[in-house]
């Protein structure tokens, strides 16, 4: 437990310092959100039409971004190897990391989410859900993202790559993320893609530690 | 068993025996199923001719399912037991698979025009299957994106078992989701619900897919096998050359 603090707290402590990185993470979900009515048209009705949808892609993206150096920097100096080598087993090195990435990146979308889904003039009714979805849905893109972050370490072109080894196994998250919102606009109980993203959740943080730690122990052989 | 083909000499010798027979059984089987599919099994009538699609696009869409299973088995054995020839029956098999399952999302979408009205609709068989076609891209831009090949089929075998979690979504899709694509008819528990005349070029079109599945299979092995060994050799020759 003492070691997955520590980590955790110098994986905060890092990206405090360096205070720029998770800022643009939130730039580029605002700018990618901001595209949609310049490309879609400023009509109010489509927007409202749209903004789950753009909101969860949009927040889906921002995290793929930044998923790319969750471990990059820490296999590029060595230090993952000292990680590897320490006391707490490695599944526990990486949850720590992906606490830590989720409270960098995944906390600032979600303060962001509302203020964007304001500027796309999405109906009030889902703004209460789009919060729940995202606290469900954005740990699980991050403990996902773990796993393809782990297994592209050392590869000729990464963040391409992880694009298309990450986004195919995070449409659950985004169909049912953009179910939950759009029940909760249309007046329907939003109970069952609330659950099934509880459920995927709950699959991925017993699951992804593994995976992740085998594809950081294979990087570092 | 499972020790003796882990020398790929052994192996080779074994798929070169197979290989005459699986593509004598595929040309035998493929020439019956489309017979009977094309000419002698009725028309649908509902559907007309257009149910005749059906003989391709089953199965191609079994055979997706069938080599991912068997790419993430290999590629399971490959990565436990540091069995040779799993690793390269895995990579072999993943090009196959994605062609199977571009083939059965072709051959959905040229029936679903006529019949549904679309070319594609999104629901969750094929959305699921559309997954499962990116997992095959995925895993093959893996395996060849290290300079070290040994590192690439080691991530790639992981990402094989983490896809896996899509198998069953695509198999139960129909019953868990009231889906545009219609449930289970061949496999179920009371029988299937086809008419013989139709189930017969079904399973002689399966036995052909599966059968030249194995063949290509063999193909690709020897082909990368035999490149294996001839590196080897061109760098015993220029070290040799250099001493």
């Amino acid at each position: 437990m003492t070691g997955f603090r520590a980590i955790l707290m110098r994986d905060l402590r890092l990206a405090l310092r360096q205070g720029m990185d998770s800022a643009m993470v939130v730039m580029f979900f605002v700018i990618a959100v901001v595209l949609f009515p310049l490309g879609v048209g400023p009509e109010p009705n489509v927007l409202a039409r749209i903004a789950p949808g753009v909101l969860w892609v949009a927040a889906l993206l921002s995290v793929l971004l930044s998923l790319e150096r969750l471990f990059h920097a820490d296999f590029e100096d060595g230090s993952l190897e000292l990680l590897a080598l320490s006391p707490p087993a490695l599944e526990v090195v990486v949850l720590a990391k992906v606490l830590a990435h989720w409270l960098i990146t995944g906390l600032p979308l979600i303060v962001a989410a509302p203020v964007l889904a304001v500027l796309l003039n999405m109906p009030a009714d889902g703004f209460g859900l789009l919060l729940l979805a995202l606290l469900l849905g954005t740990p699980t893109l991050s403990l996902i993202g773990a796993v393809g972050a782990a297994l592209i370490l050392g590869s000729r072109r990464g963040g391409v790559l992880l694009a298309l080894l990450i986004l195919p196994l995070f449409i659950p998250v985004l169909i049912f993320g953009v179910g939950a919102v759009e029940a909760a606009i249309g007046g329907f109980p939003a109970r069952a893609p609330l659950l099934l993203l509880g459920a995927i959740f709950a699959g991925a943080l017993a699951l992804c530690p593994w995976g992740a730690a085998a594809g950081l122990r294979q990087a570092l052989e | 068993m499972f020790n003796y083909f882990a020398n790929p000499r052994r192996f080779m010798k074994l798929a070169t025996v197979l290989s005459p027979w699986l593509a004598g059984a595929t040309i035998v089987l493929a020439a019956a199923g489309l017979y009977l599919g094309l000419f002698a099994s009725p028309a649908d009538y509902q559907q007309g001719e257009t149910v005749r699609i059906m003989y391709v696009h089953v199965p191609a869409a079994w055979m997706a399912l069938f080599c991912y299973m068997g790419l993430a088995i290999s590629a399971a054995v490959g990565l436990i037991w540091k069995h040779p020839v799993a690793d390269v029956a895995a990579r072999a098999t993943a090009p196959i698979g994605a062609c199977f399952t571009f083939l059965a999302l072709l051959t959905g979408s040229l029936w679903g025009k006529p019949m549904w009205g679309a070319w594609w609709v999104w629901d969750a068989r094929l959305t699921s299957v559309l997954v499962l076609f990116f997992l095959y891209l995925g895993y093959m831009a893996l395996n060849s994106a290290f300079d070290d090949p040994q590192r690439g089929s080691k991530a790639s075998a992981i990402l094989a078992m983490v896809g896996l979690v899509n198998v069953p979504i695509i198999k139960f899709s129909v019953d868990w989701w009231n889906t545009l694509h219609q449930p289970a008819s061949i496999v179920r528990m009371d029988g299937p619900t086809i008419h013989p005349d139709m189930l017969w070029p079904l399973f002689l079109m399966i036995g052909a897919f599966t059968t030249y599945y194995l063949w290509v299979l063999m193909l690709r092995m020897r082909r990368e096998l035999t490149e294996t060994r001839l590196r080897a050799r061109r760098q015993i020759q220029a070290e040799e050359a250099g001493a």
